[in-house]
Formats: C-alpha cells, sequence, structure tokens
C-alpha cells in the first residue's frame, strides 16, 4: 500500500487538530472536536467540508453528450447548460462502478464528479468509451480541490464573500446547478449540490487557491455559526438523508434497481449505453434484493454487515446503520428480500448474538423543512 | 493529545484503574477520543463477577461498537447510573464523572503505568 494522499488543506486540518482517517486512499479529516457537535452544526448553521479527495473528469468535445448518453447510465444529453444530474455508471453486468454528479458546463463541455476512490477507475473507464468519439476525456481531480459549505446558513455566508451581483446569482441558483463565481476574489465553480440534506454550496477551485478560499470562507462564516466538518459526520448526515454510499450501498455486485435508482437509468434515451441489455434484463426480472431504511424501536444502532431476521430466518443485511443524531434514535438502510420490504414491517436485527427490534420505515430518514 | 493520568494504571485494552478500595473502573481520553461521541454504555451488574481479560459490556459510540474488557478480576460494588443515562459524560470526564463501575478486586490483571500506557497509545501524562 502506498502512503495516503493528501489534499491542498491537508496542512488546515492538521492546525485545527483533526483526527485523520484513510478514505479512498486519502488521508481525509474524520473530525476536528466532536463528530455530532459537528453533525448538529450543520443541520442547525453551517458545516464546511474538505471534499477535494472527490475526482473530477472533464469530458469535452462535439460528441460529449452523445458520448456521455453511452457511457452512463442516465440521459445526459437532455441536460440544459448551468445544471447538473446524478447518475451512475454502470458495468457489461449492469453492476455499478461509481455513482456520481455530472455538470454540464457548455453544449460540448460536462464535468463529471466520481467519489474518490473510484475516480481513477471511472476516468479510465470514460477514456475507454470515448474511443470513436470525437470528445477528450481530462482527468483533473490532481489538481482540483472542493470544498462544500452545507446548512442553513450557507446562503448568508457566501453573501459575505460575494459581490452584489454575486449575491443574486447566489440567492437564485437551484438545487443541482451550477455556475462560475468569484468568492473572496478567487474564481470558483460554484454548485448548489451537497450530501447532507441540507441546503448548501460546493466550490470546485484550483489547488493553488484552497486554502485562501478555505481560511476566507471560515472567516466569514464563523459569525453565522460555521465550523469545520469532518467525514465522520458526513457520513452521519447522509445516511439520514437517505444517501447511498458506494462501498456501503453501491457496489459492482449490485445494481441501480435494488438501490431504489431505477428512475436515474434511462431507457428511454437513443443510445445503447454500457449495461443496457444486462439491465433491462434486471428490471424485467424484478430484483433479488431491495434497499430499505429500518428505524431501531430500542436504544442500539445496526451497523454495516449486521444480519436482518425475521421469524429466526435471515432475509437481509445492514449496509450502514448509526444512532441518528438528529432524530434521536438507530437508524439504517438495509438490503432485504422484496417480501420484506414493505414499509411498517418489523425485522430483528442480530446485535452481536441479541436481536433488536427494527421497523422497515420510508427513505430518507430526515428532510430537511423547506 | 488525549490526557493520561499519572494518577492511574491502565490496561493494555483501554480501561482505568485508581488505587482506591473497591476499585473505580473507567475507560481513558485516549479510547474515549478514538471511539467518538459515545452514545450507550452496557455494564455488568451490581454483584456479578468479573475476570481480568474478558468482556464485560460495550461502549458504542456514533461510529462503532467496542467491548469493554475487565481490568481486573472480582465482584461489582456500584455501576455508575450517571454513565448509563449521559453516555456522552465519557467523552467530557473519563476519569471523573465518567467512571464505569467499582469492582472488589480479587485479582489483578497485567496493569501498565501511566507512562508505559501512554508510550504504548500516544497521550500525555499529566
Amino acid at each position: 500500500m502506498s502512503d495516503p494522499k493528501k489534499t491542498s488543506l491537508h496542512a488546515k486540518h492538521a492546525e485545527l487538530n483533526a483526527s485523520f482517517t484513510d478514505f479512498g486512499g486519502w488521508d481525509m479529516p474524520l473530525k476536528y472536536g466532536s463528530e455530532l457537535a459537528e453533525h448538529n452544526a450543520v443541520r442547525a448553521t453551517a458545516g464546511l467540508f474538505d471534499l477535494s479527495h472527490m475526482g473530477e473528469v472533464w469530458v469535452e468535445g462535439p460528441a460529449a453528450a452523445t458520448f456521455l448518453n453511452t457511457a452512463l447510465a442516465g440521459n445526459m444529453a437532455v441536460m440544459k447548460v448551468g445544471k447538473a444530474k446524478y447518475s451512475v455508471i454502470c458495468n457489461e453486468a449492469g453492476g455499478i462502478i461509481d455513482d456520481l454528479i455530472t455538470y454540464r458546463r457548455g453544449e460540448e463541455k460536462f464535468l463529471v464528479v466520481p467519489n474518490a476512490g473510484n475516480a481513477p477507475v471511472v476516468a479510465a473507464a470514460l477514456a475507454e468509451r470515448a474511443a470513436g468519439f470525437d470528445v477528450t476525456v481530462t482527468d483533473a481531480s490532481a489538481e482540483t480541490s472542493l470544498i462544500a459549505v452545507q446548512g442553513p446558513n450557507a446562503v448568508a455566508i457566501l453573501h459575505e464573500l460575494v459581490d452584489e451581483a454575486g449575491k443574486a446569482v447566489v440567492t437564485e441558483m437551484n438545487y443541482y446547478a451550477a455556475d462560475e463565481l468569484t468568492v473572496a476574489g478567487i474564481n470558483v465553480l460554484l454548485a448548489r449540490t451537497g450530501y447532507t440534506g441540507e441546503d448548501g454550496f460546493e466550490l470546485y477551485v484550483p489547488n493553488e487557491q484552497a486554502a485562501e478560499l478555505w481560511d476566507a470562507v471560515m472567516n466569514a462564516g464563523t459569525a453565522h455559526g460555521l465550523i469545520p466538518a469532518g467525514l465522520a459526520c458526513r457520513d452521519s448526515l447522509r445516511l439520514e438523508a437517505g444517501m447511498p454510499l458506494y462501498g456501503n450501498e453501491l457496489s459492482l455486485e449490485g445494481n441501480p434497481f435494488e438501490a431504489n435508482l431505477g428512475p436515474i437509468v434511462s431507457f428511454k434515451k437513443e443510445e445503447n449505453f454500457v449495461g443496457r441489455a444486462a439491465l433491462e434484463a434486471i428490471k424485467a426480472e424484478g430484483v433479488k434484493r431491495v434497499l430499505v431504511g429500518l428505524k431501531g424501536l430500542g436504544r442500539r444502532a445496526g451497523r454495516g454487515g449486521y444480519a436482518v431476521s425475521v421469524d429466526g430466518a435471515q432475509i437481509g443485511a445492514i449496509t450502514s446503520g448509526q444512532p441518528s443524531p438528529t432524530l434521536g434514535f438507530p437508524v439504517a438502510m438495509a438490503y432485504v428480500e422484496p417480501a420484506f420490504a414493505e414499509i411498517g414491517t418489523k425485522v430483528d436485527v442480530d446485535l452481536r448474538g441479541k436481536a433488536e427490534a427494527f421497523e422497515v420505515v420510508s427513505l430518507p430518514f430526515y428532510t430537511r423543512a423547506k | 493529545m488525549s490526557k493520561v493520568l499519572a494518577s492511574l494504571r491502565y490496561s493494555a485494552e483501554h480501561e482505568w484503574v485508581d488505587a482506591s478500595t473497591p476499585t473505580k473502573v473507567g475507560i481513558t481520553a485516549v479510547a474515549a477520543d478514538a471511539l467518538g461521541d459515545v452514545v450507550y454504555v452496557d455494564l455488568p451488574e451490581v454483584g456479578d463477577t468479573v475476570t481480568a481479560g474478558e468482556t464485560c459490556g460495550e461502549v458504542e459510540s456514533t461510529k462503532s461498537v467496542s467491548d469493554l474488557f475487565a481490568p481486573v478480576t472480582g465482584t461489582i460494588v456500584e455501576v455508575n447510573q450517571e454513565a448509563i443515562d449521559n453516555p456522552a459524560v465519557l467523552n467530557e470526564d473519563p476519569y471523573g464523572a465518567g467512571w464505569l463501575f467499582t469492582v472488589e478486586v480479587t485479582e489483578e490483571g497485567p496493569l501498565l503505568s501511566a507512562a508505559d500506557y501512554a508510550s504504548a497509545n500516544g497521550g500525555d501524562v499529566a
């Protein structure tokens, strides 16, 4: 194993006394103090995340839209410039190579953002699939940093850092949209996206300016309750918001339909995308397991890998689980046999030898007040 | 760096014991910091016999579950209801209000000095 990679903000995290963890081959801040305090800050005020471990792959050229429609399961060609779309990239068997967000930055220009650990694989798959298309695929992951301001005060914080015209851009930007903007004197790609279930923004910036941007946002945000937030709370926030994590809910062995991602697979588009035939067969046949939300009726939390049973017979397993800081009860996502996926189904989770009562509930667990 | 109290002795599994009789037991600041925010503790009951080096409960944080190992052999005299009702006290004050239980000790397990525990696990002896 090579040493984990460091983001251009690593020294900032060390200064802030972060605990670090290896995530997707990166040495990332797990938490700066209490992960519960960070979680609660994102729900109540705002948190600042370093997400520079995420990948950034540019796809440009006259055939960019058509190419992405063959490489990804979603329909990227119908997306308007300035918008973003959540999608998956599959292999021929319909297995999920990664889930990703694609931003349309021009008629012939897209930015694809894969997960940290998958970025090299996705970049390689895109480059391979681009053969025969009039496009260029450029992996800019190593040069690009990404920070996220997430929480109800995100708009107010960004307003401190932009001019009058910029304020309007920030306020009026729709969810899953992006624009280029000068923030604290730095040109960034500002996107209203996130992985927390709160309002918020993600700011793509060249590595050289990441530290300056981090400091400017931190300074402006302190008065608005902004605190640095690590990957521990990112995981609890996304779990409450019912968002899948690659490696937990999504994998090469799985498929989009069992993960409730059927709606983002486009069979209507003309292009014969990678995995199409397999996915059509999976859809026709029906899935063998389905991702559900589980609510713990006791105090104990289920964890990834714990067995889920009904009447003593195993019917599934938890993929992610922990006590929900916002809701005050244990929550989990689990794959179960479709017969047991109905809301209200009572199940047992094997907590290291003890059966604990859980109930199937609808996802997400948490939805912010609009 | 997490604090390691010079006045206590330690097990390799991150429990501390004090010098009183019955002996008070808790988890170290090193362990509490590594676990993250503690949300649940499962402790032995008064009158239970615990055996040094064997599990006697669980400590659950937002991120994980860890076994609690008895650092000594003996009978449980008292358990800290405050730790059960408000597990965050293990993070806030692991050597004080976050104590877990007291034991009438019949035999000690292998215990380390503060300096040896700190050098093996990181931490500042104070």
